[in-house]
């Protein structure tokens, strides 16, 4: 009977432990792949070497839209098809580059403070597949329709 | 300008919130005195400072809503988010559109649920309330807007401050103080939509759910009460469940249907960060119901129960904090409340956690190991899949975090989240999706007995059998060739065959319990829907012309979408699909307006009706102006099939100032597919049109002639005095004619003038849009009796539209009901249960 016992919880200890070993190998896949398919955060520049050494990887660029000495902002073209169009964007390290998006202008795009682009060059030209905007905080806009 | 409520608004916030404080610490020495007298007394007092706090809750709630619902636009925040055309219950959603008014949403929810509380259950109301209070304190923090003398340090975002202190710099204030602007800022239009109105408080009702079984469970270690917090915390847990889950769906939905993402679901950062919670949430349902019936898995369920919290206050300060910014289409606004935020979520999470470590050891743990043919073991099973499918879901998504914390240790990290959001998410989460949906089969059999392994053979053989055969036909007649996707749809017939073999035995003996396997027949059917109608859906707006719509749009563009012109029926999805013209959306009747009937006006929203039009409730006559939303353009398409027509109006808003075209769908759904349709190009109102060379007749009054194929009668002309916007004189002379047309789809008529001003002739043409069609008086020959018409015709009226068919989605949203449905027998009968304990004395 004891004999019994202990083998019964001798095997019970050996599937708990499994089970422990397998939660932490799906956590650690988990975590690896995370970071396997995670983008990056990088400058136009890099993003360009990146693209002619054949890595073709969706990358994340964050700048700004181009603007004149008055602060409007320049070099916006819309598509002919009226639902795609490119823009200007400087980024982080003051290099400019136009970008295009096959997809219609997001609503505040002109109003944004901070633009984020994912996508990838093709050739020189940087094609974005998504767009994030980060919008003047409440308390900075000044502007009031009257 | 109106001081007084704002002020009142803001004394009402520093109320709720002293008031939460006076509670928490009344509760507190009601929990930790021993003496009874004592203890009643701060129970009275905790109670007295609880209802306070919940009256000046609804006392924030009111004045704001005065201060949106009366415009006073002097107030930043009914300027900010709405204007005089808003509708009521737009007004309503103005309401929680701003940051501060989601946060009073919030309060509002915990305050009603904190008096449940102390309605219903006595034995806990002192340790509970404590947490509940503490919360409510934290909360009111967020939009108590008090500057702190001396440190320049503002302390929560007021939704009650005027609009020249948000604005202090702008011109118009420091010119004039007490300016008022006239008119708000308006509703985002995207967010004008039914589901605005409902979505946000189901799910902020969602969050304030999750604070009751954490309250319980802290309760329960507070007193040492470690088995007992669970009967009255599973209730809760249980329509917290449903109700997150509810507003999860919900979003998803709307996302769905007026959004326009193309799908319902995106794993975008902020779906993510209430759908990780929401898993916890059922993992933590599942183990507390074990230990219900079992006494085991009770560390499981502390663990999990407070991390679910803490999960909803990391997901809080996440979509709040500006932390997203680079990560999300979301646009977050930081409110600068990121320091408080994570002051609220540190403070719970290290309270909670320090609790549990105090406890931990004497945490009453069940000696017996779970057997590989116990209910135990696989729903343990069951509930670590879900924490590693929400763990899967947490790391990318906190990518953002994870740069910071490297930062502030003075490292470098660029990671950014992964560039294709829905491909990353799916490729794991389908995975765990089978092992749940396998799971959830398997272990409803061990539910109802531990059995052996000859009984479970014997249970299973049928319902796996029919399994197979139910599987075998939908992947031939749905042609599923994927091997993940026939994995998905297996783990999903089979436990909703399992299931549904277990409710129909339960139906004959005790249907009260079947709540389990409801939900679970509603998840196996979820999984079907989501397999078809994410894995299978495609474009049917296939360019069979051969003809490209315009050699300036990409490959692709040319491929997937149609060029409609109007009244010219081309086939798809093998219906007729035609489109019938442009469609205006009346503001105060349902229906819609054919824009070629009405005249534009100087503003968007006002147009002039050319002719008699019927709209439910009113009848407009000619030169009755009639409110429209002006932002809004729809698409009146045509499908027909055998005899039956269906019309869909899929919408875009064309904002030049905003950016270009915001477009939404609109869906046609059969039984077996929705067929999801959106314009990707349309014609813009300012563009110059190219109109044909001038075309002239000679024709009498009643006489018949043909413009552009379309039968016409000039039928009358007649002198008229006055002519819009040209001052006439009694020498001058102006004659209308009215000229019918007859087209394929309804008549219209074109009132083209001829007049002679100052001895100088003048022709107003008018244009019939739908068709095409420009009408000029040229002539007037008295001599004959006849007139000059001119006819212009240009191209016809056209829109480019994208179709996506998306087949089995009703078994998708069935399937949600069916899970809603599962929980609200499971609340039922848990609640019946509580009811039974506290007559006996038990609570």
């Amino acid at each position: 009977m004891y004999l019994i016992l202990r083998w019964q919880y001798g095997v019970i200890m050996k599937k708990s432990h499994i089970l422990i070993l397998v939660v932490i190998a799906a956590a650690v896949t988990i975590i690896v792949s995370t970071a396997g398919d995670a983008s990056t955060y990088v400058g136009f520049d890099e993003a360009h070497v990146m693209s002619t050494a054949g890595n073709k990887k969706e990358i994340h660029v964050v700048g700004e839209l181009k603007k004149d000495a008055n602060g409007h902002i320049i070099g916006l073209e819309e598509g002919p098809d009226k639902v795609s169009f490119s823009f200007i964007m400087v980024d982080d390290n003051g290099k400019e580059q136009k970008v295009t998006y096959s997809q219609p202008m997001p609503s505040d795009f002109t109003r944004s403070e901070k633009v984020v682009v994912i996508g990838s060059y093709d050739q020189e030209n940087f094609k974005a597949s998504k767009i994030l905007l980060k919008c003047p905080s409440k308390y900075q806009e000044q502007k009031i329709n009257i | 300008m109106h001081y007084f409520i704002g002020g009142l608004g803001h004394l009402f916030v520093i109320t709720s919130f002293i008031t939460a404080l006076v509670a928490a610490f009344a509760y507190f020495k009601a929990t930790t005195v021993s003496a009874l007298e004592q203890k009643r007394f701060w129970l009275q007092n905790g109670k007295a400072g609880f209802y306070i706090h919940a009256v000046a809750v609804l006392g924030i709630c009111i004045t704001l809503f005065i201060i949106i619902s009366k415009h006073y636009f002097e107030y930043h925040y009914a300027y900010n988010y709405s204007d005089k055309k808003l509708p009521a219950y737009y007004l309503i959603s103005t309401f929680w559109n701003g940051q501060e008014g989601s946060f009073i949403l919030w309060m509002f929810w915990q305050a009603v649920l904190g008096i449940v509380v102390i309605n219903t259950n006595k034995f806990w109301e002192g340790p509970v309330m404590t947490v509940f209070a503490l919360v409510q304190a934290f909360l009111a923090s967020m939009i108590l807007g008090v500057v702190i003398p001396g440190l320049d340090f503002r302390i929560g975002s007021s939704p009650f401050i005027l609009l020249r202190d948000a604005m202090p710099e702008a011109p118009i204030f420091i010119a004039q103080p007490e300016f008022v602007p006239r008119d708000g800022n308006g509703l985002n239009p995207l967010l004008q939509n039914y589901w605005m109105v409902i979505h946000p408080p189901t799910l902020f009702l969602g969050f304030a759910t999750t604070l009751v079984p954490f309250s319980f469970c802290i309760a329960g270690l507070w007193l040492r009460k470690y088995r007992d917090w669970v009967r009255p915390a599973l209730p809760w847990a249980l329509f917290s469940g449903a109700v997150l889950g509810l507003g999860i769906l919900m979003g998803g939905y709307w996302a769905y249907e007026t959004l326009n993402f193309g799908g319902y679901w995106n794993w975008d950062p902020v779906e993510n960060a209430v759908y990780v919670p929401w898993l916890i949430l059922i993992a933590c349902i599942h183990t507390m119901i074990t230990y219900k019936n079992s006494e085991t898995a009770l560390k499981a369920s502390i663990v999990l129960v407070i991390s679910v919290f803490v999960l909803i206050l990391y997901s809080t300060f996440l979509t709040r904090s500006g932390v997203l910014g680079d990560a999300s289409v979301h646009s977050f606004t930081d409110l600068g409340l990121s320091g408080q935020l994570l002051i609220y979520l540190l403070f719970f999470m290290l309270a909670a956690i320090a609790l549990a470590i105090f406890r931990w050891k004497e945490i009453p743990t069940s000696e017996k190991e779970a057997s590989v043919y116990s209910r135990e073991f696989w729903i343990f099973i069951g509930a670590i899949t879900l924490c590693l499918m929400g763990f899967q879901v947490l790391m990318p998504t906190s990518i953002p975090v994870w740069n910071k914390i490297i930062g502030l240790f003075g490292g470098t990290s660029n990671l950014a989240p992964p560039a294709d959001q829905i491909g990353f998410y799916s490729r794991f989460q389908l995975w765990f999706a089978v092992v749940v949906g396998f799971l959830s089969g398997v272990g409803q059999f061990f539910w109802w007995k531990n059995i052996s392994k000859e009984e479970l053979k014997k249970e299973l053989t049928v319902p796996a059998l029919v399994a197979l055969v139910l599987f075998a036909v939908i992947i031939t007649l749905g042609k599923v060739h994927n091997f993940s996707y026939l994995m998905l749809t297996l783990a999903g017939v089979f436990t909703l065959v399992t299931n549904a073999k277990i409710l129909l035995s339960l139906l004959q003996s005790s249907p009260g319990l079947s709540g389990g396997a409801v939900a679970h027949i509603g998840i196996g059917m979820m999984l079907v829907g989501i397999m078809f109608s994410a894995g299978y859906s495609r474009v049917v707006s296939l360019n069979n012309t051969g003809m490209l719509i315009s050699k300036e749009f990409s490959e692709d563009f040319n491929r997937e979408n149609l060029l409609l012109f109007v009244n010219e029926p081309r086939t798809m999805w093998g219906y007729d699909i035609e489109y019938l013209g442009e469609r205006l959306e009346p503001r105060y009747h349902a229906g819609f307006i054919r824009s070629g009937d009405v005249a534009k006006t100087g503003d968007d929203d006002r147009v002039i009706a050319k002719v008699e039009i019927p709209l439910e409730g009113k009848t407009y006559k000619v030169k009755d102006t009639i409110e429209i939303h002006g932002e809004n353009t729809f698409y009146e398409i045509q499908l027909r099939r055998r005899g039956n027509t269906y019309t869909l109006y899929p919408r875009a808003q064309i904002n030049p100032e905003m950016g270009g075209l915001l477009v939404s769908p609109d869906i046609y759904r059969t039984v077996t597919a929705d067929l999801y349709t959106h314009v990707s190009s349309v014609m813009k109102p300012t563009e110059d049109e190219e109109w044909s060379k001038l075309e002239e007749m000679r024709i009498k009054q009643e006489q018949k002639f043909f413009v552009n194929d379309y039968v016409a009668v000039l039928q009358s002309v007649d002198r008229v005095f006055e002519v819009e916007g040209i001052p006439l004189t009694n020498e001058d002379v102006a004659v209308r004619a009215k000229v019918y047309i007859q087209g394929k789809k309804g008549d219209y008529f074109a009132e083209p003038i001829f007049l002679i001003k100052d001895k100088m002739v003048g022709r107003i043409p008018d244009e019939i849009q739908d068709l095409g069609l420009r009408i000029s008086l040229l002539n007037i020959h008295p001599e004959t009796n006849e007139f000059s018409i001119g006819i212009n015709t240009r191209q016809k009226d056209w829109v480019v539209i994208k179709a996506l068919e998306k087949p089995f989605i009703n078994v998708l949203w069935i399937g949600t009901l069916i899970l809603m449905t599962g929980f609200g027998i499971a609340i039922s009968r848990r609640i019946r249960e509580f009811r039974k304990m506290k007559e006996k004395g038990m609570e």
